[in-house]
């Protein structure tokens, strides 16, 4: 009984992998390909079925009439990076104060709080395009990387807060309070003792603001025009009266690779230094 | 060298916490703080540790006001109802993390830390993780970590209520002989259990609805409870409480039953009282109380029986092994002279108490 179950677990196991799998290896095949290969049905293996070819890697460093795909990628590393980076550090704090700190102004209460970043990512982000266009224009930081840095900030903020508001909750608050007796600020309390034990939440948050910001278009492509350019307005460019399929496969994989990159680092830390022993 | 309690109070919303608390500790004791759930036992040491902030009260050590000082800086070492250590630091950096914080030296510390470790019997789980440990290892780190500080004041907020029987019994004697070494320590232990309340404290503490409502020495407590919540309290099985008469020549219980007047209550006035007596002075008799059964349960030597009488409902703690179905009828003889007698009403204060040594 228990080996059939084993057996469907694996197949599950194996379904799931094929099902995540294959649009990478679509994608890498397709990327070597030319117009030829494309055409006439589906084909996998290079030089038996198709005639590989560099083209479409080479459009993206300017080959072909194709574009400079190094320039908007290091940008977007900057932006994405440092907007994540700023989002973990203030997201943290914040949640922190609101997970363990009672706020009142009127009738305004840590609930409030919260829901009030939430509410953040509740209205449609087209509605915050012109708002955020004015006030770069006014701060004269439209078209900057400076100026997506804050958007970006503003918009991976709730997220950050919201996952590490639930994370705190339930890291035990005697254990702050148990730091505190033994001689910790608060300050201390959390850098000392809440923090590495809340290592998986952070990861989770940080994980989700990379995604989240590299995968926007929308706020890249109406608040930067010539001087900034991030990737995905970066890659739209490819596109032409015939789609060039090659050169969409080689920047989709070279996108997707830092994510990857980062996925596999951080990955052990998940299932590591979880709370339990910390409360019984 | 002492700590002195003031007027703690402390209400959130309408509910009373603490109503104030006054009391004075002394150097090298043992205070158990009993009483039932909600009494305030917690509050209080969070109030004395300085994580609850009280609404007035003020706290002395040595005659010197302490009560502005932030948790971090009042050197009092705590050990939670729960199993409260840092998961990410392995027992020895759990053991050794105030003392980090006070600066001590690497080898100070070693060298405290491993004597700590081997007095709870955790030497050589140095580099273990607490979640690798069993529950009673995971309290006996944070009663290390607590031991080693060697703080003024040492508290300990019913800490084995979460381990199994048999394993508090064996902490229970652990701690005593541990907490007998703090002689320079004033050490609060809080309990539910009047076993641990009686057999660890040098003194013992009551405490109701937020307000001490005895102090004294385990004797004195047990022998001549203040009040009938302090009489509640103090004995398991509870006290068995039944309203009564007293007349000039006997006691007239609720339900007609009468008895003889004890010598030691001949000289309480004549009116209506509580009448007290402890569980494990009921015997089975003849001629006198009769009841049935709604609850039995034998624990090995003993038999526990509860019985709806005339007068009430009571608990019997009878020695030897009694088998009684569920509505059998039974006699219970209560025997007079072991009688306590309250006042009903007002604050139910003790006006009677038996004669001590006497118990059977």
């Amino acid at each position: 009984m228990t080996g059939f179950f084993t057996f469907l677990k694996y197949l599950a196991i194996a379904l799931w992998s094929a099902f995540v799998v294959t649009p990478f290896l679509w994608a890498l095949t397709t990327s070597f390909k030319t117009a030829n290969g494309i055409t006439g049905g589906p084909t996998y293996l290079p030089w038996l079925q198709y005639e590989p070819s560099l083209n479409g890697w080479k459009s993206l460093f300017g080959a072909g009439g194709g574009i400079d795909i190094v320039a908007p990628y290091i940008d977007s590393l900057i932006v994405t990076g440092s907007a994540s980076l700023i989002s973990i550090v203030l997201g943290t704090l914040a949640a922190y104060g609101l997970s363990r700190f009672t706020y009142r102004a009127g009738f305004v209460k840590n609930e409030d709080l919260i829901f009030f970043f939430i509410s953040q990512r509740i209205m449609p982000p087209i509605v915050l395009a012109i708002p955020f266009f004015l006030m770069l224009k006014w701060l004269d930081l439209l078209d900057s990387k400076l100026g997506l840095i804050l958007v970006y900030v503003a918009l991976l903020l709730p997220i950050a807060v919201w996952i590490m508001v639930d994370f705190f909750n339930n890291v035990p608050r005697q254990i702050d309070e148990m730091a505190m007796l033994d001689g910790c600020t608060p300050i201390e309390a959390f850098l000392r003792v809440v923090l590495p034990n809340s290592l998986p939440g952070i990861i989770v948050a940080g994980m989700f603001c990379l995604i989240f910001g590299w995968n926007d278009f929308f706020f890249a492509f109406t608040l930067t025009f010539t001087d900034t350019q991030l990737l995905p307005v970066a890659v739209v460019a490819l596109n032409s009266s015939v789609t060039p399929w090659w050169s969409l496969s080689a920047s989709a994989l070279i996108s997707v690779a830092p994510l990857l990159l980062v996925a596999f680092v951080v990955e052990r830390f998940l299932s590591r230094g979880n709370l339990a022993g910390a409360i019984r | 060298m002492s700590l002195q309690l003031n007027d703690l109070s402390l209400r959130v919303d309408a509910v009373v916490h603490l109503d104030g608390v006054s009391a004075r500790f002394e150097r090298g004791r043992l205070t158990t703080v009993i009483g039932r759930t909600l009494a305030g036992k917690t509050t209080l040491m969070r109030g004395i540790a300085g994580l609850q902030r009280l609404d007035r009260g003020a706290l002395q050590l040595d005659g010197r006001n302490f009560s502005a000082l932030p948790a971090w800086r009042r050197d009092i070492a705590m050990v939670y109802q729960q199993f409260i250590n840092y998961p990410h630091l392995n027992v020895f950096e759990n053991v050794a993390f105030p003392l980090r914080r006070k600066g001590l030296s690497d080898a100070a510390i070693g060298k405290r830390v491993r004597g700590v470790l081997d007095k709870v019997g955790l030497g050589g789980f140095d580099a273990r993780r607490p979640a690798q440990l069993s529950g009673g290892q995971q309290q006996r780190v944070a009663l290390a970590r607590a031991l080693a500080r060697e703080a003024g004041i040492l508290m300990l907020d019913e800490p084995l209520v979460n381990l199994d029987y048999k394993l508090r019994e064996q902490l229970r004697g652990e701690f005593r002989s541990l907490l007998a070494d703090q002689t320079d320590t004033i050490v609060l232990y809080n309990t539910t259990e009047p076993a641990e309340a009686m057999l660890l404290g040098d003194a013992v503490l009551v405490m109701h609805e937020g307000r001490i409502l005895q102090a004294g020495t385990p004797p004195d407590v047990f022998d001549r409870p203040a009040f009938m919540q302090v009489a509640a309290v103090v004995n398991d099985p509870p006290m068995n409480f039944i309203q009564g008469r007293k007349q000039a020549h006997g006691i007239e219980l609720t339900g007609g039953v009468r008895i003889g007047l004890p010598a030691h209550l001949s000289r309480l006035a004549t009116g209506d009282y509580w009448f007290g007596i402890r569980a494990s002075e009921l015997r089975f008799g003849s001629n006198c109380l009769n009841g049935r059964v709604t609850f039995s349960e034998v624990s090995g030597s003993e038999t526990f029986l509860y019985v709806d009488t005339v007068a009430g409902a009571l608990t019997a703690q009878v020695e030897g092994v009694h088998i009684h179905a569920l509505g059998d009828s039974v006699s219970i003889d209560i025997p007079a002279d072991r009688l306590f007698a309250f006042e009903i009403g007002g604050s139910c204060c003790l006006v009677g108490a038996p004669a001590t040594g006497a118990q059977a």
